[in-house]
C-alpha cells in the first residue's frame, strides 16, 4: 500500500481516536452544562464511524473482491430493513425470495465480472454493460411477472414498486460504491505531472519523493526504465488510486451527514420539508455544502481529480447525500417509524446510516468516469 | 457441554438469520420457572424465542412442539432431542389418562420453563388466534409458575404457513412483565386475558 493511502487511513484513524477522546471527555464533564442528549447522539455518531471505517479500512486492505463482498452484505442487510419495514402479502413471497438471494449477489457478482477477459472478451461486452441494466431492466420485470404469478391482484402495482424500490437503493445504487474499484483510472504521472505547476512548493516536493524510492538506481538506463517502472508501477499503483477514491467518498458523504448535523444546531432554523424532516434546514444544507467542497478541494491530491472537480464532486455529493436522507426519511414517515432496524445501537440501522451513501454513489461513479475520461 | 455448544452456534445462527431484536418490558431474564407463551405463525418461531434467551436462561428452557413435525427427518430430530431439549407433544392422539398438560408438569419438575405456543397450531395471518385452554389447565395445576407473554414480530412473512423457503426479514421478539392466574379466574376469562397480554405487546 503506498504512502498516500496509508496517510489516509492513518488520518482517519487520528480524527476518529480524537472524537473518541472528546466524547470521553464530554462524558466525564457534567460540569460544562452540555446538553447530555446532544453528547449521546455525539457518542454514537462516532460509535457508528468506527463501525463503517474499520470494516471498510480492513476490506480495501484486503483487496477489491473482499470489498465487493461486503457491500454486497451491507446491501442484503440494508434491504432486509427495507423490506422488514414494508407491507407486502404472502403472494409476495416467492419474488421476495428471488430478490434476497438471487438478485441482490447476482449484482455483486456481475461486479466482480468486471475487467475479466475471459467474461468480457467472448461475448464482446463489459461487466458494466451487465451490472448497470441487471436490476432496472431484468429485475424490475421479474418481479411483478413473480407476483403475477401467485395470483394476488390486491394492490397489485403498489407492492411491485414497493420490492422494487427496495432493491433499487439498497442493492443497485449501493454497489456503484465498489464500482469505483473496477473503473480504469490513468496512471499516476500526470497526476503529478499536473501538481508541479500549482504553486505549492512541499506537495511537488511531496510528489518527488514518492516517486523516487523505485527508479533509484536506474535513472541512467533513460527511457527503457520509464517504460519499464511504468509496467511495474501500474497493477500496485491503480488499485491504491482507487481505493483512495472509494474511501475518499464514503468519507465526503459522512462528512456531508455531520455537517449538516452539525450546521443545523447553529441558530436561525429554516427547515426545508418541515413535514417529512424538521431536522434538515437550508442552514444546515447550504454550510454542508460549502464546508464539504472545501473539504474535497483540499483533498485533491488524494483523488485522480483536478481540484476543481474534486471540488465539484464533493457539492453533488453533499446535494445528494441530502436527497438520500429526505426520501428515506419520506419512507419511514409514511410507515410511522423513526428508525430501520436496530443492528448499531441508538441508530436505527444500517440503512439509516447508508441512505445517503446509496443516493451518493452512482451520481460519484459516473462523475469520475466523465472526469477520467476529460483529462 | 457438546450439546451446550450445538446450541450456542445455533442460536447465534437463528439470532443472525432471524436479525431478531430483543425487547424486555417490565420483564427481566431469569432462570426461575416460567411459562413463556408466545404467539405461533411459524415453525421457526420456538427457534426464535428460544435463541432470544439469556444462555443461562436457554439452557433450563424447554419448548413444547408438535411432535409430528420435529420427528420428520433426522435432522429435526436430532435438533429437538439434543439441542432444543424439546417436549414433543402428540397432537394425532391425545389420551384422556395422559393430557399434554400432565406431561408437561411431569417432565419440567421443579427445574425447567417451557415455551408454548396456547394457539396450538399455526394461524395464517399476523393475527393471534383464540388460545386454548392448556395454558389454563397448567397454571391451574402449577400456580406458582411464572406466565411470560412473549409477541413474536414478522415471522409469519419469513416462513409463512405452507412455504418452504424463508425470506429474511427481521424480526422483534417482545417478552412483557408476568402474570399469574387468579384464585377463581374463570377459563374463558383468563384466556382472553392472557391473549390480550401477548396482543398488547404488539403495539409497545
Amino acid at each position: 500500500m503506498d504512502a498516500k493511502t496509508l496517510g489516509l487511513f492513518g488520518g482517519v484513524l487520528v480524527l476518529l481516536g480524537i472524537a473518541t477522546l472528546v466524547v470521553r471527555f464530554l462524558k466525564r464533564r457534567v460540569d460544562l452544562g452540555l446538553d447530555p442528549a446532544i453528547v449521546e447522539t455525539f457518542r454514537l455518531r462516532v460509535w457508528a464511524w468506527w463501525m463503517l471505517f474499520a470494516p471498510l479500512a480492513g476490506a480495501l486492505l484486503a483487496g477489491k473482491m473482499l470489498t465487493i463482498i461486503l457491500f454486497g452484505l451491507i446491501s442484503f442487510w440494508a434491504l432486509r430493513e427495507f423490506i422488514t419495514l414494508t407491507p407486502t402479502r404472502p403472494a409476495d413471497h416467492r419474488a421476495l425470495f428471488w430478490v434476497f438471494f438471487f438478485c441482490t449477489p447476482l449484482q455483486y457478482v456481475f461486479l466482480m465480472l468486471a475487467g475479466r477477459t475471459w467474461f468480457e472478451e467472448p461475448l464482446g461486452i463489459t461487466a458494466y454493460d451487465v451490472y448497470s441494466i441487471f436490476i432496472p431492466v431484468y429485475a424490475f420485470l421479474l418481479i411483478p411477472a413473480r407476483i403475477a404469478f401467485s395470483g394476488d391482484s390486491k394492490r397489485f402495482l403498489e407492492r411491485t414498486a414497493k420490492i422494487q424500490a427496495g432493491l433499487l437503493i439498497c442493492v443497485y445504487c449501493l454497489s456503484y460504491a465498489p464500482a469505483l474499484l473496477t473503473l480504469d483510472l490513468p496512471p499516476e504521472e500526470p497526476q503529478a505531472a499536473s501538481a508541479a505547476p500549482q504553486p505549492a512548493q512541499p506537495v511537488e516536493a511531496d510528489a518527488e519523493l514518492e516517486q523516487r524510492p523505485l527508479p533509484a538506481g536506474l535513472a541512467q538506463i533513460g527511457t527503457l526504465a520509464e517504460a519499464a517502472q511504468g509496467e511495474i508501477k501500474m497493477p500496485h499503483e491503480a488499485p491504491g488510486r482507487k481505493v483512495r477514491l472509494l474511501f475518499f467518498f464514503v468519507l465526503i458523504v459522512q462528512l456531508a451527514d455531520a455537517t449538516q448535523y452539525l450546521w443545523s444546531q447553529l441558530p436561525g432554523r429554516h427547515a426545508i420539508v418541515p413535514s417529512i424532516s424538521p431536522a434538515r434546514t437550508w442552514e444546515g444544507l447550504l454550510g454542508s455544502a460549502a464546508s464539504v467542497t472545501l473539504v474535497g478541494a483540499a483533498l485533491w491530491f488524494l483523488t485522480p481529480y483536478q481540484w476543481w472537480q474534486a471540488a465539484l464532486a464533493s457539492l453533488v455529493v453533499s446535494l445528494t447525500a441530502f436527497g438520500g436522507g429526505l426520501t428515506m426519511s419520506a419512507i419511514k414517515r409514511d410507515r410511522g417509524v423513526k428508525d430501520y432496524g436496530t443492528l448499531i445501537e441508538g441508530h436505527g440501522g444500517v440503512l439509516d446510516r447508508i441512505d445517503s451513501l446509496c443516493f451518493s454513489a452512482p451520481v460519484f461513479f459516473h462523475l469520475t468516469y466523465l472526469f477520467v475520461n476529460l483529462s | 457441554m457438546e450439546t451446550n455448544i450445538a446450541g450456542g452456534i445455533l442460536a447465534l445462527v437463528a439470532r443472525f438469520l432471524s436479525g431478531a431484536s430483543v425487547r424486555w418490558i417490565d420483564c427481566h431474564p431469569d432462570p426461575c420457572q416460567r411459562v413463556y407463551f408466545a404467539n405461533h405463525t411459524s415453525h421457526l418461531d420456538a427457534v426464535v424465542l428460544w435463541s432470544a434467551l439469556p444462555p443461562q436462561v436457554r439452557a433450563l428452557t424447554r419448548p413444547v412442539a408438535a411432535k409430528e413435525y420435529w420427528m420428520g427427518g433426522p435432522v429435526r430430530q436430532y435438533l429437538s432431542r439434543e439441542v432444543f431439549n424439546a417436549l414433543l407433544i402428540d397432537r394425532t392422539e391425545i389420551k384422556v389418562h395422559q393430557s399434554p398438560v400432565d406431561l408437561m408438569i411431569r417432565e419440567i419438575g421443579y427445574k425447567f420453563s417451557l415455551i408454548l405456543f396456547p394457539e396450538g397450531g399455526r394461524s395464517t395471518g399476523p393475527d393471534v388466534g383464540e388460545f386454548k385452554s392448556g395454558l389454563y389447565y397448567l397454571s391451574k395445576k402449577r400456580p406458582d409458575l411464572e406466565l411470560i407473554p412473549v409477541h413474536i414480530d414478522n415471522m409469519n412473512r419469513i416462513l409463512p404457513r405452507g412455504e418452504v423457503l424463508p425470506v429474511p426479514m427481521l424480526t422483534c421478539v417482545t417478552f412483557g412483565p408476568p402474570m399469574w392466574l387468579e384464585r377463581k379466574e374463570a377459563k374463558a376469562e383468563f384466556l382472553r386475558r392472557a391473549r390480550e397480554a401477548v396482543v398488547r405487546l404488539k403495539e409497545a
